[in-house]
């Protein structure tokens, strides 16, 4: 196996046995994608010279006993990429927009510095839809990703580059945000792990804000395990970001091999009806079949307001869009307002309708209270049972160009993510076969701040189905 | 639900081509006609949720702590004047 197809646990077993080092690593990486990233597009910055002395840096303290550290560093000499949205201290970061395209800021967001201190070698920033506008990947102003499974098809978005190029070995792991399911539409397009936390878990302090009052900070992993061990990292209080509570940070890597014996897991019924493509619903009846026979208890749940989250998020979504978006002003930094594009235009022109003076009640306050809801709903069905599975995506992956004229009907392909974003509960995406060579996946949801039980879930499905194995083949 | 695109558009201070209204007219016409299903909800008696975790008035100790310097802060600003941000007119005299 090539080193950059490795995990984040495989890798630290050998750098730790010397098996190879963090610059072997990292070259591998880099050559990766100098060999592929042409095609798939899924990087707007490679940071090659930094990563090379970031990795060396990792070199000389693991030469240097740095094992009394091991556990304080859980990603020394990791390559990991960031979302070109995470605010990064002297690199650029754009938002996948021509508005901040010669942007550099001046600090690390706080979760890049957790990142860092953790010893990751950073090796670049991902492509993704312009300020996070998108279930494609298609809206970024610097052109489209590739799916690796099937370059003619999406990889899903927003956190498209991330996902993309996870799928092709470019690094070990990467971040995102979800505001709406744009880290777990990716990963269950491209075969990859993907966690979007309880709101709050994780600090969005320098993280460019999408939608404040749903914005998730989370990543793309390979395994379960892997993205266990990047939330020991990431998670936990921050003063500068007054929506992360002061709630211990468990071990989540501690509960994984648990099992899910007697564990109650519902299935919403409404998310099994209207619009669900035949095959996903095969797929979906084959990962009920295999958590029964690990030993759950599989039990019918309803989720009545589910109909009505696409409405509700696309009423409140655009709504802090158009607040967020007001700062590009072109004075401070960046370019002035006729760099935005038109899915950004449009959102904040719906924003800004639904919170002009008269509309107010009728769409945003409206929004709130079926929110409420929405939320009502989950805690209802969790007093039932422990976590809830549903798919992530009614479709698999599709053809490029194939929704960008009709943005509804691109914003419907978030019927089944929004939800947990409205509702505020964390959700873990994990890989769940194949269509047509197409990866899907399922999601795991659970109540506010039970991520470890999402990958305990997570974990005992991913063993025994093993989906993770499998890779893109990438032609040059 | 007709949209006045132009207005919105001087509301957002985004500029738009003639041929942009009439698509971006279209566009979102046909997304608040789709969101108008929330009316079918009853909400009479529902409070709205603006924070999810339930979280409120949360402080921290009202301390400096080391801050970007002038010129760090001015480092991305494309016009700037003796060590301020330089703008339009906005005031005419």
């Amino acid at each position: 196996m090539k080193l950059n197809e490795l995990t984040i646990t495989e890798a630290r077993e050998g750098l730790k046995n010397k098996k190879f080092s963090s610059s072997e690593l990292t070259r591998a990486c880099l050559e990766q994608i100098e060999k592929h990233d042409a095609k798939i597009n899924a990087f707007i910055t490679v940071c090659k010279k930094q990563a090379i002395e970031q990795a060396k840096e990792a070199d000389k303290l693991l030469s240097n006993g740095a094992m009394e550290q091991w556990s304080n560093l859980p990603l020394l000499g990791i390559p990991i990429a960031l979302k070109d949205l995470y605010s990064t201290k002297d690199i650029k970061t754009t938002a996948g927009s021509k508005v901040l395209k010669d942007y550099s800021p001046v600090y690390d967001a706080t979760v890049v510095k957790k990142l860092k201190d953790a010893g990751a070698v950073i090796i670049g920033k991902t492509n993704l839809d312009a300020w996070a506008h998108g279930s494609s990947g298609e809206n970024s102003d610097f052109g489209p990703t590739k799916n690796p499974w099937n370059q003619e098809y999406v990889p899903g978005g927003s956190s498209s580059g991330s996902a993309a190029a996870l799928a092709a070995d470019m690094y070990l792991a990467a971040t995102g945000t979800d505001t709406g399911g744009s880290i777990r539409l990716p990963a269950s397009f491209c075969n990859l792990v993907g966690l979007k936390p309880t709101y709050g878990r994780v600090s969005r302090y320098g993280i460019i804000a999408m939608a404040s009052s749903l914005d998730s900070i989370g990543h793309l992993a390979k395994t379960v395990e892997d993205s266990a061990l990047l939330l020991n990292i990431t998670a936990g209080n921050d003063v500068f970001d007054a929506t992360t509570p002061k709630k211990p940070v468990p071990d989540y890597q501690k509960g994984l091999q648990k099992g899910i014996k007697e564990l109650k897991i519902g299935i919403p019924k409404e998310y099994l009806q209207t619009g669900l493509d035949e095959k996903v619903k095969e797929n979906f009846e084959d990962t009920k079949r295999i958590l029964s026979r690990l030993g759950a208890n599989l039990i019918e749940v309803s989720l009545p307001h589910t109909e009505y989250a696409i409405a509700c998020y696309y009423i409140i979504q655009p709504a802090e869009v158009s607040s967020n978006l007001e700062r590009y002003d072109g004075i401070r930094f960046g370019n002035d307002r006729s760099f935005f594009t038109d899915e950004a235009k449009r959102r904040i022109m719906l924003g800004t309708f639904t919170l002009s003076a008269g509309y107010y009640e009728a769409y945003y306050k409206k929004a709130m209270q079926v929110r409420t809801l929405i939320k009502k709903d989950f805690e209802d069905a969790f007093v039932k049972v422990d976590a809830l599975i549903a798919p992530v995506s009614p479709t698999p992956s599709w053809k490029l160009g194939e929704k960008v004229d009709d943005p509804l009907k691109m914003y419907l392909s978030d019927v089944f993510t929004v939800t947990a974003n409205l509702a505020g509960i964390p959700a873990l995406a994990v890989p769940s076969g194949f269509i047509n060579g197409l990866p899907v996946g399922i999601q795991i949801l659970g109540p506010q701040f039970s991520e470890e039980l999402l990958f305990q879930v997570g974990f005992a499905y991913e063993q025994a189905t093993e989906w993770y194995k499998r890779k893109a083949i990438l032609n040059l | 639900m007709k949209i006045n695109v132009s207005h919105i558009a001087k509301l957002a201070n985004l500029s738009l081509k003639e041929e942009e209204k009439e698509k971006f007219e279209k566009q979102l016409s046909s997304i608040l006609d789709y969101v108008k299903k929330l009316e079918e909800v009853d909400t009479s008696k529902v409070e709205p949720t603006p924070q999810v975790t339930g979280l409120k008035n949360i402080t921290r100790e009202d301390q400096t702590i080391p801050s970007l310097s002038q010129e760090e802060a001015l480092s991305n600003a494309k016009n700037k004047h003796n060590g301020f941000f330089k703008v339009k007119t906005i005031l005419e005299k």
